[in-house]
């Protein structure tokens, strides 16, 4: 067990950051009742993008140079949903200190969940003509649809899939994961393990989800053309608030009575299990909670992007979500979407203007990230709303800190 | 005078003694103008070859091949070998002394002597498809059945037991006689007994199945087979009951020794698949176990030990054979370099934080990904394998293990022990040791724990680009050799036990195993599957690997 | 300050966009790259990059085209399919180009293909593929699987006398498809089931022992055997090894391939590999005039007289002289007018003959099948009689053989011809 000098201890291997715990308990804690400031700017901000990106690109004439295509809504939305999957992921990670490196599995069985309801919805205008089986299925000269497949053409049976099945998937790794208490980097890696077992289960064509091409060539949803720029908006409009709404509910956890327990868990394992909290419980349920949220995220890009394959589900993705989560600043809720935002942004502007060398500039990014922003972008603003006293306290915490750096040197 | 027969004779053989240099003079000069002749025709036979299309080319080997020519071999030899030209100014035909090189070295066909050098742009291949290189194979064959080289003259048997009628029978006959190598003698007596099956004689026959029942060969259980079998109108094709029977006891024992085999193959593929694991893995153990570092650019420390030996390759061409043994050391200066200076410049200040790192060393691996794709181009790289590393080790006929694997798994065994020699008996060793189980009382031991951090951190890159090293040797080099090998080295860590050597040994040779020998069953796909899931289940069972780090100091990882 | 900085974040990147969307008029023509310059596809695809490069830069010599300049807009969707679609959007309505020349896996033309057909594009895609499509906003110049498999498998039956099949591909949709339409042909052509071996493995697949082994125990029952390989990419070069580890030579199993070229063999030791075959529609080693000046202009572009050329530049090629002349002949590089003056355009290929586009979209081209020699090029051992005229719908699968494209009279990618509806792809 290691201990720093204030007599606190940390079991995942890591040296104990009081100045983050401090922090996250500050943010979350906030004014009475309400949301903390940085949350509500957060908030608004998001509010302005949900309603003046459509206006920019439904009112607003095409030869106008304020004027948004299609191709930025899309992007915006993209953008948006990868920030609920980085939300998901500090979740566990920044509160609970569970690093999933698998968590794209959970937004890709969601995207996948979406992506067969609107492969249904297809009908008789795919390219065989055939009312029910689409495509790949006449090409493989399957007879029938699959069991799995009935009922997605109803898409309240696809929404409850797109809940249900990466939550059991949750329920049912993180059951056995947990109660065998796999922590740290082993449970890391077997998160890993399940989602590249997914990946090679996914591209083998005989299971059903249309292999290595994956599901594409959506015609609309709920009856709504997907080619149409009014449909994008909406949709833009409907990802904003599931982020908006999927923040907020994620705040209420961390800031419940639950969400100590939880910081508890992450800073002290064994301490609170002893203390007659069931730990596993805890964990189980943040994980599923966690993995529901992504395979939101994962139907809420499906339709915006056009396509879904199951390279969705490799093992760098879930890599780039928490490097997403890092650099936006973790345990703080709000970074981990600015994070993904920021990151994704660069990789969309860098892959276009320097498309020989972005890989050059996205690796530095993460190395100077991590040594010198180790609290990530939302690590170089003060906490707000703090009373004199805490500023104090705070700054006689750091100098401790440095203090016990210089003796590990 | 009447002369008696016997001075009748003596005169007769008198005079020709006396005619003998005359007879002589003449037969030489008419068998000088046959040499000559018999030279026109070869040449104007070796001239057809020039435009004639491959079918026909073969029909024109045969011929030259009956001619009896003393050049005749050396002529096919090189025809089969691609040496074969003929020069675009005077369509004369020659042979290339080696099948590269510009200006080419050219030798005469007839006299078999130099005849000067010409640029390759002058002279025209007399090209070759592969059924014309199968039937030249099968007469430049009957020439090499009296080659010095035992391994040669099997060969020559084994490429005639391909197609045994009577000259080729009778060749190998004599070829029995003066035989002394016990291997081809036995080779031969296997075509004899091939050639026996077709005899009219039914104990003939039987003898031959004797013979044969001591094989292994597919080819000879699938002869033997046949005479089990029926013809089209139903009857056996072989008559006597007594032989049927004997060859589908032969084809039933073939079989089960070639099964036998067949496991045993199977479990060296299973063996090779685990050491190239066990090799990717051990550096990575010893970065995590001992540093508690994640290393996610590990990938392309080995990327990088495989891109050395694709350099040294290119530095010394004509050396291909000692280039592998030259690129070790290479790799692991290389990599361990750089595992050294990503020690310094970022992973010191990161330590305690296991998750940043992974954070940072995957931002390094895109790097070095982008470095490689700038410096060699974003194209697969070729790697020669040495002569002595290709082909394969042939036990008998059902059972061959290919050279490279071979060398690779005994590579990986003392790669392994030299590693746990340096950890238990040297006093590096010892430092590592001791900074992985505490480091605040190594520091205070006097261990400069920096330095060996840094050491540490170099071998455990070292050893990867060392793995880079065999890697080249199975697989492509490119910009993503480490992205393909990175996941499943961290799945033989974390089986095996963070940390632990002998858990990676372990550990890494199981899951190769357990994968080859599902394949088979379940298709490759369902094999990775399968293993994968096991894993997950198996960490269930085992939170910590097959060999978890004790005491209280293992709390920490 | 600081706080603010944080909440104006969103805003910051709003504006980027919206002024990062303000098209800048210039007097020149855009002509669009789309091919992956990193990840698993960049080893195939960044020639492909150069090689349009290369031809823009000839066309200006030649003084541009319609009196302007051509532009490269190169873009990177580093081997990732939704980044495609992406690329492609950005493209089409940001950089607003007049062409594009991309693709190369099926996946990332699948995700391509929503986007030009919404956004009315044209894409040249210069690769083999499974055929089962026919777009109106896409010219194939690559080989459809009538000019590249049937044709092998016709000369291995012919004239090499192959009585067994091993069909041996990576487990994705190219494969798939072309094993179907062989495994029917095969099977029309009074192949026994038992003598057929269809078998997939994952992408990047490198441990071959165990499948070689299989190989060559189907190999040795005493009929002349062929393995038809469709094995992509990476997991080529270990196969190969093995074979070679394993002593099977092209001339007991020969082994076709439809995705190994010269870039390929440039990546791998070649003297395992000699006798084996590839089936493509363009060699380097074909000597005709067109070609030596193709690849000297090649070697002095990309300066290195190393480099090898291969049929997907080929394409290319054809594909960027096809453009040209349509957009000359239309006098206009608006894409319906140039859509509709490209059927029936004839222009020469590298190989002696003329490429010319079919009403369904793609192109005639000669079939070439060739040993692999020691030295990485390619001995052609049997040439098609002509050009093979690209059949969209091939006529070996149920689901497709009364299927046909043509959208000059039809103007219907996939009509069928036995309900006479047209169904699918057609957007209006």
């Amino acid at each position: 067990m290691k201990e720093d000098s204030a007599g606190r201890q940390t079991e995942n291997g890591e040296s104990p950051d009081p100045g983050q715990w401090k922090r996250t308990t500050l943010v979350a804690r906030g004014r009475e009742g309400g949301l903390d400031r940085g949350a509500s700017w957060f908030l608004a901000a998001l509010a302005v993008v949900a309603v003046v990106v459509p206006i920019l690109n439904q009112l607003v004439p095409a030869s106008s140079p304020f004027h948004l295509s299609v191709y930025a809504i899309t992007l915006i939305g993209k953008y948006l949903c990868y920030g609920m999957l980085a939300l998901a992921v500090d979740l566990i990670w920044g509160y609970c200190g569970i690093l999933s490196l698998g968590h794209a599995a959970f937004f890709s069985l969601g995207g996948y969940a979406m992506g067969m309801y609107l492969m249904r919805q297809i009908g008789p205008r795919g390219v065989y003509g055939d009312p029910i089986l689409p495509d790949f299925m006449v090409f493989l000269n399957y007879k029938s649809l699959p069991w799995f497949w009935h009922g997605f053409n109803h898409f309240a049976f696809a929404v409850l899939m797109m809940i249900f099945v990466p939550g059991l998937l949750a329920l049912v790794f993180g059951w056995f994961a947990f109660r065998s208490r796999v922590t740290g980097v082993y449970l890391s890696i077997i998160t890993q393990a399940l989602t590249y077992a997914l990946m090679l289960a996914f591209f083998r064509n005989d299971m059903g989800f249309g292999g290595n091409n994956g599901f594409t060539d959506f015609k609309d949803i709920l009856g709504f053309d997907l080619h149409s720029d009014s449909t994008h908006a909406v949709l833009l409009v409907i990802t904003a608030a599931a982020l908006a709404g999927s923040y907020l509910a994620c705040r209420a956890i961390v800031e419940s009575r639950a969400g100590r327990v939880v910081l508890a868990i992450r800073d002290a394992e064994s301490r609170t299990r002893f203390l007659g909290y069931p730990v596993e419980t805890y964990k189980l349920w943040l994980f599923v909670f966690s993995a529901v949220l992504a395979g939101i995220a994962g139907a809420l890009y499906v339709p915006q992007i056009g396509i879904i394959n199951p390279s969705e589900f490799s093992p760098i993705n879930s890599i780039e979500a928490v490097i997403w989560v890092a650099v936006g600043g973790r345990g703080t809720l709000y970074g981990a979407i600015i994070g993904a935002v920021l990151v994704n942004y660069a990789k969309t502007y860098l892959t276009g203007a320097f498309p020989e060398v972005w890989l050059y500039v996205l690796g530095a990014l993460f190395v100077l990230v991590t040594l010198f922003l180790p609290r990530g972008i939302i690590g170089l603003m003060p906490a707000r709303g703090k009373t004199k006293g805490e500023i104090e306290s705070e700054k006689e915490v750091e100098a401790e800190e440095d203090r016990e750096q210089s003796l590990k040197e | 005078m009447f002369r008696t027969e016997l001075q009748i004779a003596k005169t007769i053989l008198r005079s020709g003694q006396r005619l003998l240099p005359l007879l002589a003079l003449w037969f030489g000069a008419a068998g000088s103008y046959a040499q000559s002749s018999n030279d026109a025709s070869f040449l104007s036979t070796l001239g057809e070859l020039r435009d004639a299309s491959y079918a026909d080319k073969a029909a024109i080997a045969e011929r030259l091949s009956q001619s009896g020519h003393p050049s005749v071999r050396a002529v096919l030899t090189a025809f089969l070998e691609e040496r074969l030209y003929y020069r675009n100014s005077d369509q004369k035909i020659f042979i290339a002394k080696t099948a590269e090189g510009d200006p080419l070295n050219l030798i005469d066909p007839l006299t078999l002597k130099s005849a000067g050098s010409a640029s390759i742009d002058s002279l025209t291949q007399i090209g070759t498809n592969n059924a014309l290189r199968s039937a030249l194979r099968a007469t430049v064959a009957r020439y090499s059945l009296s080659s010095q080289d035992a391994s040669v003259r099997s060969d020559a048997v084994r490429e005639m037991e391909k197609s045994l009628d009577d000259p080729t029978v009778a060749l190998l006959r004599q070829r029995s006689e003066i035989e002394t190598n016990s291997g081809v003698k036995k080779e031969i007596a296997t075509a004899l007994a091939l050639a026996g099956l077709d005899s009219s004689d039914a104990k003939t026959r039987l003898d031959a199945i004797a013979t044969l029942k001591q094989s292994v060969s597919q080819d000879v259980r699938n002869r033997l087979e046949l005479l089990t079998g029926k013809s089209p109108d139903g009857s056996f094709s072989e008559s006597d009951e007594n032989v049927r029977r004997a060859a589908a006891g032969a084809v039933a024992k073939i079989d089960r020794w070639r099964n036998f085999y067949s496991g045993i193959e199977t479990l060296f593929f299973g063996l090779s698949l685990g050491s190239v694991l066990v090799l990717i893995a051990i550096g990575l153990a010893i970065t995590f176990g001992v540093m508690g570092v994640i290393n996610m650019a590990h990938g392309e420390m080995m990327m990088l030990g495989a891109y050395a030996t694709y350099t040294v390759q290119l530095a010394m061409p004509a050396h291909i054979g000692i280039s592998i043994l030259v690129a070790i050391p290479a790799a692991f200066v290389v990599a361990g370099l750089v595992g050294v200076l990503m020690e310094r410049t970022i992973i010191q200040h990161l330590y305690g934080r296991p998750l940043e790192t992974l954070l940072a060393t995957f931002g390094v691996s895109l790097i070095l990904q982008q470095a490689v794709r700038s410096i060699y181009s974003a194209n697969n790289r070729s790697v020669v394998t040495p002569d002595w590393m290709s082909g394969s080790l042939r036990l008998n006929d059902a059972l061959e293990i290919t050279y490279n694997r071979l060398y690779i798994v005994i590579f990986t065994l003392i790669v392994f022990f030299l590693i746990l020699l340096v950890f238990k008996r040297t006093r590096i060793g010892l430092d590592i040791r001791a900074v992985s189980q505490n480091r605040a009382m190594a520091k205070a031991m006097g261990i400069h724990t920096k330095w060996v951090d840094a050491m540490t951190f170099g071998l455990g890159s070292g050893i990867a680009g060392v793995a880079g090293v065999a890697l080249s040797q199975l697989t492509n080099v490119g910009p993503n050799l480490g992205q393909s090998y990175i996941i499943d080295s961290f799945m033989v860590v974390v089986f095996g036990g963070v940390g632990n050597l002998w858990g990676s040994l372990i550990g890494g040779m199981t899951m190769g195993t357990v994968n080859e020998l599902l394949e088979p069953f379940a298709g490759a796909v369902l094999a990775k599957i399968f293993v994968l899931v096991a894993l997950i289940l198996f960490i269930q069972v085992r939170p910590r690997g097959l060999f978890p780090p004790k005491g209280r100091a293992a709390e920490d990882k | 300050m600081k706080r603010t900085a944080m909440s104006i974040t969103p805003w910051l990147i709003s504006v980027g966009i919206v002024f990062s969307t303000l098209a800048v008029a210039q007097d020149t023509i855009k002509v669009g790259v789309l091919h992956s310059l990193s990840g698993t596809m960049a080893i195939s695809e960044t020639t492909l990059k150069d090689t349009i490069l290369m031809m823009i830069d000839q066309q200006n010599k030649k003084g541009g085209l319609l009196g302007k300049k051509l532009e490269a807009v190169v873009v990177d969707p580093a081997s990732d399919w939704p980044l495609f679609a992406e690329k492609a959007a950005q493209l089409l309505e940001k950089d607003k180009v007049a062409v594009v020349f991309g693709c190369w896996t099926s996946v990332s033309r699948k995700s391509v293909l929503p986007v030009f057909e919404k956004d009315n594009g044209l894409l040249f895609y210069p690769v083999q593929y499974e055929g089962e499509e026919s777009s109106k906003n896409v010219i194939y110049t690559g080989a459809a699987p009538n000019q590249q498999a049937i044709p092998a498998v016709d000369y291995l039956m012919k004239e090499v006398g192959v009585k067994r099949w091993v069909l041996e591909g990576t487990d994705y949709v190219y494969p798939r498809t072309t094993n179907k339409i062989l495994e029917a042909y095969l099977l029309s052509k009074g192949v026994a089931p038992a003598d057929i071996s269809i078998n997939y493995t994952p992408f990047g697949y490198s441990d071959w022992q165990a499948r070689v082994a299989a190989i060559k125990k189907f190999g040795s029952a005493g009929k002349k055997t062929a393995v038809v390989s469709t094995i992509n990419g990476d997991a080529n070069v270990p196969f190969y090894k093995e074979l070679g580890n394993q002593k099977i030579s092209a001339e007991n199993i020969p082994v076709v391939a439809f995705s190994v070229g010269e870039e390929e063999l440039s990546g791998v030791d070649t003297k395992p590999l000699v006798g084996h075959l590839a089936a493509w529609n363009y060699f380097e080693s074909i000597n005709t005039p067109a070609n030596k000046a193709f690849i000297d202009q090649w070697h002095a572009f990309i300066k290195n007289p190393k480099r090898t050329t291969n049929d997907p530049m080929e394409a290319h090629y054809i594909g960027f002289n096809l453009w040209v002349k349509a957009v000359q002949k239309a006098g206009t590089t608006n894409v319906d007018k140039v859509i509709a003056a490209l059927p029936g355009l004839e222009t020469p290929n590298l190989t002696g003959g003329t490429a010319k586009v079919l009403p369904n979209h793609h192109i005639t081209k000669p079939v070439y099948i060739g040993e692999v020699k020691a030295d990485g090029q390619f001995n052609v051992v049997w040439k098609s009689a002509g050009e093979v005229p690209g059949d969209a719908w091939s006529d070996y699968l149920p689901g497709s053989k009364d299927i046909e494209a043509d959208w000059v009279t039809l103007k219907c990618g996939n009509y069928n011809k036995v309900t006479k509806k047209c169904s699918g792809q057609n957007y209006k």
